[in-house]
């Protein structure tokens, strides 16, 4: 009897068919929003760079609906990003400190604390 | 096999991940939440002195720069993922869309 | 009334037909069994002609790894209690190809595990003369976690990256590598990165981390791999420096 081994191959949509794999589809799509958001900020540096009436037109316009609107959804996928980028860097870097494994916990936690005083060091600065 | 030459497209990745983790979100609350509710103001004059300023050139370029290679390289490997291929044209949109952002940042800082 | 459960298993006897298709079985409901234990039923006084791979019946052997509802699991490692209120689908193992029924081709695992060179490699041969390698319990624990994994599969089997590229050197022999990269007696970090930080090797995981949540033996192959990925990267850049200090 010869053999005739069955080959499966991936469907496109793969990633829709298990929670897992869409959960991580939306993680690595924080990027995009990451992506757009940086590109908001380059035409905000040329604004700027053009001269007070076009600093305040770029102002103006982030401060409309649709501005608003996709600012917002940044935020929600900048943020995303952020928790499961600190969530996963205690599997990238372990830490042994004196002959003991730093709890994963810690490590999140410093990023975390990392995150609010950078943060707050923006916020000062911005004049809030 | 050889040894790739991943890393060079990598370590910006993750030294952007992790720029993007930290600055990204409070710069989107400013601009989108704290601006339009008026509780902060992004007066020009206080820009334009930050954007001249070496040290406020390079936080920028930085908050801008690795941000942006990790949303290019990480878009094409998500591509990848969702059967767009790996090809060049994936490749040179991706990077590409970064190295704008990047190459623009760059000249307008050290111009303006 | 005895309880019952139905398995609904994926069929493929080349012989038969050219495609896989999906036979039924009622098989008795027990609070203890397994998954495993079904199938033996089912083989021993159903279906005579159903093939699987199995041995310990304890999650130690790696053997009887399959799709059940869809999630990778070790069949001995499945209760049926657990799935009791419905009918349990039962698969070959997904991104290996199907030999037949239940039981999948692993002859490419095998080669991509012999690829990054599984076994201690030094510079220079050690005599019986010095006597033993010596470890202290902390550089046993810098990769312990790495030496339990039991070969089973199921992480190719949850892991997209090897679904898409097949030529994907994998989590489990990817892992396999690092607990030699992180033992004290081993020098072959450079030899094996032909193999680990070739372009199908660490580069091609976008850590998915499905293949840890996985694991039976939680052997945390995406934690080997992005460690491997740092290293390998910190070696490059090295390597960039000194031209000559690397191959």
């Amino acid at each position: 009897m010869s053999r005739r081994p069955y080959i499966r191959s991936m469907k496109p949509g793969w990633w829709l068919g298990q929670r897992r794999y869409f959960v991580y589809m939306v993680r690595e799509l924080t990027s995009l929003f990451i992506g757009l958001y940086c590109a908001l900020l380059v035409i905000g540096i040329f604004r700027l760079s053009q001269g007070r009436a076009a600093w305040d037109g770029f102002v103006a316009a982030l401060s409309s609906p649709s501005g608003i609107i996709f600012q917002l959804i940044c935020l929600s996928f900048a943020i995303y990003h952020s928790a499961t980028w600190f969530a996963v860097t205690p599997k990238a870097m372990p830490l042994v400190v004196k002959g003991e494994p730093v709890p994963a916990r810690t490590i999140v936690a410093f990023h975390y604390g990392a995150w609010a005083v950078v943060s707050l060091i923006v916020l000062i600065a911005a004049g809030i | 096999m050889a040894r790739s030459n991943k890393p060079i497209l990598w370590l910006p990745f993750a030294g952007g991940g992790l720029v993007a983790a930290l600055i990204i979100p409070v710069l989107i609350l400013i601009s989108g939440v704290l601006v339009p509710l008026g509780l902060v103001h992004l007066s020009y004059d206080k820009m334009a002195a930050f954007a001249h300023n070496p040290f406020g050139k390079l936080i920028l370029f930085g908050a801008i720069a690795l941000p942006a290679w990790h949303a290019g390289h990480r878009l094409r490997m998500t591509a990848h993922d969702l059967g767009l291929g790996g090809g060049a044209v994936v490749k040179v949109i991706c990077y590409g869309f970064a190295g704008v952002l990047i190459v623009l940042s760059a000249v307008r800082l050290v111009l303006v | 009334m005895r309880e019952e459960i139905t398995l609904e298993i994926l069929r493929y006897q080349p012989e038969l037909a050219d495609e896989p298709r999906l036979q039924s079985y009622i098989v008795p409901y027990h609070e203890d069994w397994v998954v495993l234990d079904a199938l033996n039923h089912i083989k021993d006084n159903l279906d005579a002609t159903l093939s699987y791979r199995w041995s310990c019946h304890m999650a130690i052997c790696g053997s009887c790894g399959m799709m059940i509802n869809g999630e990778p699991k070790l069949a001995c490692h499945a209760f049926l209690r657990d799935y009791r209120h419905a009918v349990i689908r039962v698969g070959p193992l997904e991104h290996f190809p199907i030999e037949r029924d239940l039981v999948i081709v692993m002859d490419d695992f095998m080669d991509k595990l012999s690829s990054v060179q599984p076994y201690l490699i030094t510079q220079q041969k050690r005599q019986l003369s010095e006597g033993e390698n010596l470890q202290t319990p902390l550089q046993l624990m810098a990769f312990k976690q790495y030496t339990l994994c039991i070969n089973c599969l199921l992480c190719y089997a949850a892991c997209p990256q090897c679904g898409l590229n097949e030529n994907f050197v994998g989590p489990a022999a990817l892992a396999l590598a690092h607990r030699y990269n992180l033992d004290s007696r081993d020098g072959g970090k450079d030899e094996r990165a032909d193999v680990v930080a070739s372009d199908n090797g660490i580069w091609e995981c976008t850590f998915v981390g499905a293949c840890s949540e996985v694991s039976p033996k939680y052997v945390d192959p995406a934690a080997a791999i992005q460690q491997t990925k740092i290293s390998a990267s910190l070696d490059w850049f090295k390597a960039w420096l000194r031209p000559g200090a690397y191959r």
